[in-house]
């Protein structure tokens, strides 16, 4: 069974504006997926609903096969955990081990469990020397990493990322990159919205491409890399490798460094049995 | 002329809210860099390498805004920045913020009546001054939104706003810090796109970036920053391949990555690239070499 399903899923703003219009969106436990497409096609919005914070206009979003819609967003968290883009809409403490300590706290864990968390979490995106700190004395990066130290602390089956890697440098990015790992090597669902395509490329098996509410594609990341002029209609471009890879009529999965160099030694290196060049 | 930064060390007055002993609390320390007119200077480092700090020196928001301790000086067209007000330097200097939001006014309702804001404060001829606003528009490439809400705009084109804003005061020099980081790959290329043209026309640009894949193609010489210290200068084709980087916190462009990954099998042989364009080039002629039978 699918942990987050969406079925014929519509939402509109107060005000009238149409942010999603019949989004059909099937994820799987254990899952690695990208939510691309230019601003404003309703990726935000979508990841809203997988937590509860959205309630649809029509059609449904489920979650472990229930629909969210009678569910309040703390029932959701200790399932989905959603990291928003700005840290600033998020934190409300004031001291950063307590920011942490707070989803534990609330799902009720004792002091020892909860502790135990809070140390785990702050470790997991090395913000341990910071926990007694104010998070306004930590740096945009550093308050983007507690934020999503946060959220680990409830342990959730999903967890949500809306851009993670804004405000990241490349070292940065790389780092989460390795934290999106161990979660999936954990069996955590992790779903991202973001722009950065070699992040993509890097770390996520799966992509789906969103323009004005409704997914235009969905897919093995490779297979939608190889969609160029799709794509660039939602203001994308594949990754840097991607576009060398259509370039030079490389195999459609060169689209890593790690992958390319492969590639390119299966080419040049000299079949096993055939005769050895001088 | 140019700009000539001779040994700058900065410290903000809030420098002790978080002990950074490893820096002494100093922001920038000892950074000497000489900027012709005509280069593009892309700057590079990670988060708190001293970056902004960087810009916020270059058009003498520091030490005029920003007070803490300044040492050492910056000299812009030949006059120093420590003994001219800021705003004696807009027609020299133009910074462009990370945010658009933190640069628009929100007082005017057109994105025209915003580009105007700055060289109605000139007190031009109203000529001279639709003049500005008119090129300004065009060169941001934004010519065809003058009548639109500038609140309704995307982030690429916000940030065109926000560029051709800085352009209408004529600088001879633009700075942009991270103008990319809010926006989508075509926001982002829009951008780059006009830092392109502009430099072109002859505009000497800084730009501070971690895009180092979109910059490596238009930069003329890179900065890396590490720790408040200028690490590296120089041609962004010796900086950007250098195999000890990441030492200094800053990845190659993913193209140089790839060729030095091939280079160290011995399968890639003559210059590193920096660009897609420059990568495909070496890898058909590998390719070529080894037509399967």
């Amino acid at each position: 069974m699918a942990i987050i399903q969406a079925k014929d899923l519509h939402f509109e703003y107060p005000g009238g504006i149409r942010a999603l219009n019949g989004v059909n969106l099937s994820i799987e436990k254990g899952e690695g997926v990208a939510i691309i497409g230019r601003n404003g096609s309703g990726k935000t919005t979508l990841v809203k609903h997988m937590n509860g914070l959205l309630k649809p206009s029509q059609g449904c979003m489920l979650v472990n096969g229930e629909p969210t819609t009678d569910r309040e967003p703390a029932e959701l968290a200790p399932t989905v955990g959603l990291v928003f883009q700005n840290p600033d809409d998020q934190i409300f403490s004031t001291k950063v081990s307590d920011e942490v300590a707070f989803g534990p706290k609330n799902l009720g864990y004792s002091e020892a469990e909860m502790r135990a968390r809070v140390e785990e979490a702050l470790a997991i995106v090395d913000l341990q020397k910071c926990k007694d700190l104010h998070p306004y004395d930590l740096t945009i990066t550093e308050r983007k990493l507690l934020c999503l130290a946060s959220i680990l602390a409830m342990k959730p089956e999903v967890v949500v990322l809306d851009e993670p890697t804004t405000a990241q440098d490349q070292l940065g990015v790389r780092q989460l990159g390795a934290i999106v790992m161990s979660l999936l090597a954990n069996g955590i669902t992790v779903v991202t919205i973001t722009h950065d395509m070699d992040f993509v490329a890097e770390f996520f098996a799966r992509t789906v491409v969103m323009r004005k509410g409704e997914v235009i594609l969905d897919g093995a990341t490779p297979d939608v890399f190889a969609e160029p002029d799709l794509l660039m209609t939602t203001y994308v471009k594949p990754s840097a490798m991607a576009q060398l890879a259509r370039e030079v009529g490389a195999d459609r999965n060169a689209i890593t460094v790690t992958r390319m160099v492969d590639w390119v030694a299966g080419q040049v290196r000299p079949r096993p049995g055939a005769p050895t060049p001088e | 002329m140019g700009i000539q930064v001779k040994d700058v060390s900065y410290r903000y007055p809030t420098a002790d809210a978080r002990a950074d002993s490893a820096r002494g609390g100093w922001a920038l320390s000892h950074v000497s860099i000489d900027i012709d007119d005509g280069d593009l200077l892309a700057v590079l480092g990670r988060n708190g390498s001293g970056k902004s700090t960087f810009c916020l020196l270059l058009n003498g928001l520091i030490p005029h805004f920003f007070k803490g301790r300044m040492v050492g000086e910056v000299i812009i067209n030949g006059r120093k920045t420590s003994d001219v007000e800021p705003s004696d330097l807009v027609t020299e200097i133009g910074v462009v913020f990370q945010n658009p939001f933190d640069q628009l006014t929100g007082s005017a309702s057109t994105v025209y009546d915003e580009v105007a804001i700055g060289p109605e404060s000139l007190g031009l001829a109203r000529e001279d001054s639709h003049a500005r606003i008119a090129q300004a528009l065009a060169d941001a490439g934004i010519t065809e939104l003058a009548s639109r809400d500038p609140f309704q705009l995307s982030g690429g084109q916000q940030q065109r706003v926000a560029i051709a804003s800085v352009l209408a005061m004529r600088p001879r020099i633009l700075v942009l810090d991270e103008p990319t980081s809010q926006l989508d790959p075509v926001g982002t290329d829009e951008v780059f796109e006009v830092v392109r043209r502009l430099h072109e026309q002859g505009l000497t640009i800084i730009v501070a970036e971690h895009k180092v894949d979109a910059i490596a193609d238009l930069a003329t010489r890179v900065a890396v920053f590490r720790e408040g210290r200028v690490e590296q200068i120089g041609d962004p084709k010796s900086v950007l391949v250098r195999r000890d980087l990441e030492s200094l916190g800053v990845l190659p462009p993913r193209c140089a990555t790839l060729a030095m990954r091939l280079a160290d099998m011995g399968i890639w042989r003559g210059a590193c690239p920096l660009t897609v364009g420059e990568a495909k080039q070496g890898l058909r002629e590998i390719l070529d070499g080894h037509h399967p039978g």
